[in-house]
């Protein structure tokens, strides 16, 4: 059932929100424990919530699942780690869990996903297994697989996830379900345990393109704990959400969709948009030429902000401590040592080297001037076209345990998602159909929208033509 | 030129990060592969480019400095490993002279 199809029938009197809250609660226990979307959910403190909903407003009543990297009052927040998975409880809301109750919604369950956002599998969740819905042998994708793979299963109704270079987007795609990550600066990263902090945004999983659109009008806005949200008006995205894509220049990357795209994706793809061609819009070729430094430039700049982040989990106020540390440094170190799974640590030892006396301008401030360079292909192609369109991942979810040995190889698989990060744009992945790949049988597959900063009411209304 | 050099455990010694031997057998040619692919940048003409740090054009805007509501103290020690006297415990960190 879609969030709107749900709200209807709360407003209708046919259902109440503790009895969708108690249906979900049933599905996750006779599904879940195949697909291992859910960490943890507190059925009780929703039910709570839930007497008290108003369904009068925007989304009264609605459960949303939320990634296990945002905080949410009371609840566990152990971002697929061990470090936090011991007994950490959130001692306050996130801005976006703040502004979801304000709209009438409730926060219920905590969905796995990639230890501390890295990965693009979830297979680095140092906790659980998370399994793709459409074939459980297979990945849900990542970082935020739990949040793409609840909503694909139908426990959940909606989630919230974050995307740093994909994590959204490249989830939805594998999972078949609409994912959007909003513009750098639209909606407030207070409350989210960061990753890399000029490149994370959240945002929603969800059934339908309508009700990504109700989410992020939700969560959407200026919040002064966030220094760098911006001060803008939210438009109403529903308003337009019907407006379709008659008369509207679409641009096709010439670099993404060169060799390397699985032919069923390509095929894929290209009925998507030769349908968009039908309804109105006008396909155009362009270059983003700086395409293929995206990869290099994104694992300079991500390591570099996640190792220093990630400074902050010392085992000393919150999280992990080793016993019985022979020093002050000791306790840092090993602590550090126990908590932290092989794809942080990678990434925290690349981060702290591309920032060290030496190599910093050579790499992490080289790597600065390539984004402006990445920034500046997309500025110079949103003046010709209203929106930029592309697969979202090379090719549909791979088997669990057949990820390549080398952990380059899996970066580059985010060629498509990394570069709408570094440029702060927002990007959506829609189900556009389905195709075999790699012995299995219709496996889902994502068309990506990127839109100029702050257009997500162009973004959505794309979708919207798109959805099948 | 040496730029691609990375030694892993003194890396991991500056990011207070304990590896063992096995770790740092698995991560040195790791690192050194995605380093050596880092470096294609070095082909880029970078000169009289601005490094984006922000993707927006606002950031590091302050708030106005108005007293408000904080985490109450047992929020904040709720989470820590070792307190004492509501305060969080650690080794000691000042040895004697």
């Amino acid at each position: 059932m879609t969030l709107s199809t749900l709200r209807q029938k709360f407003l209708a009197g046919e259902i109440t929100p503790e009895a969708a809250l108690r249906d979900l609660a049933n599905d996750i226990a006779t599904r879940d424990q195949q697909t291992g979307a859910y960490l943890s959910h507190d059925l009780e403190s929703a039910l709570a919530d839930a007497s008290k909903a108003d369904l009068a407003l925007p989304l009264g009543g609605i459960p949303i699942g939320i990634k296990d990297n945002i905080n949410v009052l009371g609840q566990p927040c152990t971002c697929g780690s061990k470090f936090l998975a011991e007994n950490y409880l959130s001692p306050y809301d996130a801005t976006v869990i703040r502004k979801l109750r304000a709209a009438g919604a409730i926060p219920f369950g905590r969905l796995n996903m990639d230890e501390f956002a890295m990965g693009s599998a979830t297979e680095n969740s140092a906790l659980q297994t998370t399994r793709n819905p459409h074939d459980p042998t297979r990945i849900p994708g990542g970082s935020s697989g739990g949040s793409a793979a609840a909503v694909a299963d139908r426990t959940a109704i909606a989630t919230l996830g974050s995307d740093t270079g994909g994590s959204i987007r490249q989830p939805a795609s594998h999972c078949g379900v609409v994912g959007l990550k909003p513009s750098y600066g639209r909606v407030s990263r207070y409350g989210l345990v960061a990753f890399a902090s000029s490149l994370d945004q959240i945002g929603p999983f969800t059934q339908s393109v309508e009700d990504a659109a109700m989410i992020l009008q939700a969560i959407a806005g200026f919040d002064p704990l966030d220094s760098t949200s911006l001060d803008v008006p939210v438009p109403d995205y529903l308003a337009t959400l019907h407006d379709g894509v008659k008369g509207m220049k679409l641009g096709l990357p010439r670099e993404y969709f060169g060799n390397g795209i699985d032919p069923g994706v390509r095929h894929t793809v290209e009925k998507a948009i030769a349908k968009l061609r039908e309804l109105g819009a006008e396909i155009v070729d362009i270059s983003l030429p700086h395409t293929e430094h995206a990869v290099a430039t994104y694992y300079i700049i991500a390591p570099a902000e996640a190792s220093s982040n990630l400074s902050r989990f010392d085992g000393i106020r919150y999280g992990h401590r080793t016993k019985q540390p022979a020093d002050i440094a000791d306790l840092y170190r090993k602590s550090r040592e126990e908590g932290f799974g092989p794809e942080v640590k990678r990434r925290i030892i690349l981060g702290t080297h591309v920032l060290s006396s030496g190599y910093y301008d050579a790499y992490y401030g080289r790597a600065q001037k390539v984004r402006t360079l990445i920034r500046q292909d997309f500025e110079n192609a949103f003046q010709k076209v209203d929106a930029i369109i592309s697969p979202v991942a090379p090719s549909p979810a791979r088997k669990i345990g057949a990820g390549a040995a080398d952990p380059l190889h899996e970066y580059l698989s985010d060629i498509f998602t990394l570069s709408a990060n570094l440029a702060g744009i927002p990007g959506i992945s829609v189900p556009c159909g389905n195709t075999d790949f790699d012995g299995a049988k219709n496996l889902p597959v994502g068309l990506q929208i990127l839109a100029p900063h702050l257009e997500e009411a162009k973004l959505l209304r794309i979708a919207k033509a798109a959805e099948a | 030129m040496q730029q691609s050099d990375i030694d892993v455990r003194h890396v991991a010694n500056l990011a207070r990060l304990e590896l063992n031997d096995d770790e740092v057998a698995v991560f040195q040619p790791q690192l050194e592969a995605i380093i050596e692919r880092a470096r294609s940048l070095m082909q880029l003409d970078v000169a009289n480019i601005e490094p984006t740090a922000h993707p927006s054009p606002i950031f590091g805007r302050m708030r106005n400095d108005e007293p408000h509501e904080s985490l109450p103290p047992a929020a904040v020690l709720q989470n820590a490993p070792d307190q004492a006297q509501s305060q969080i415990r650690v080794p000691k960190v000042v040895t004697d002279a």
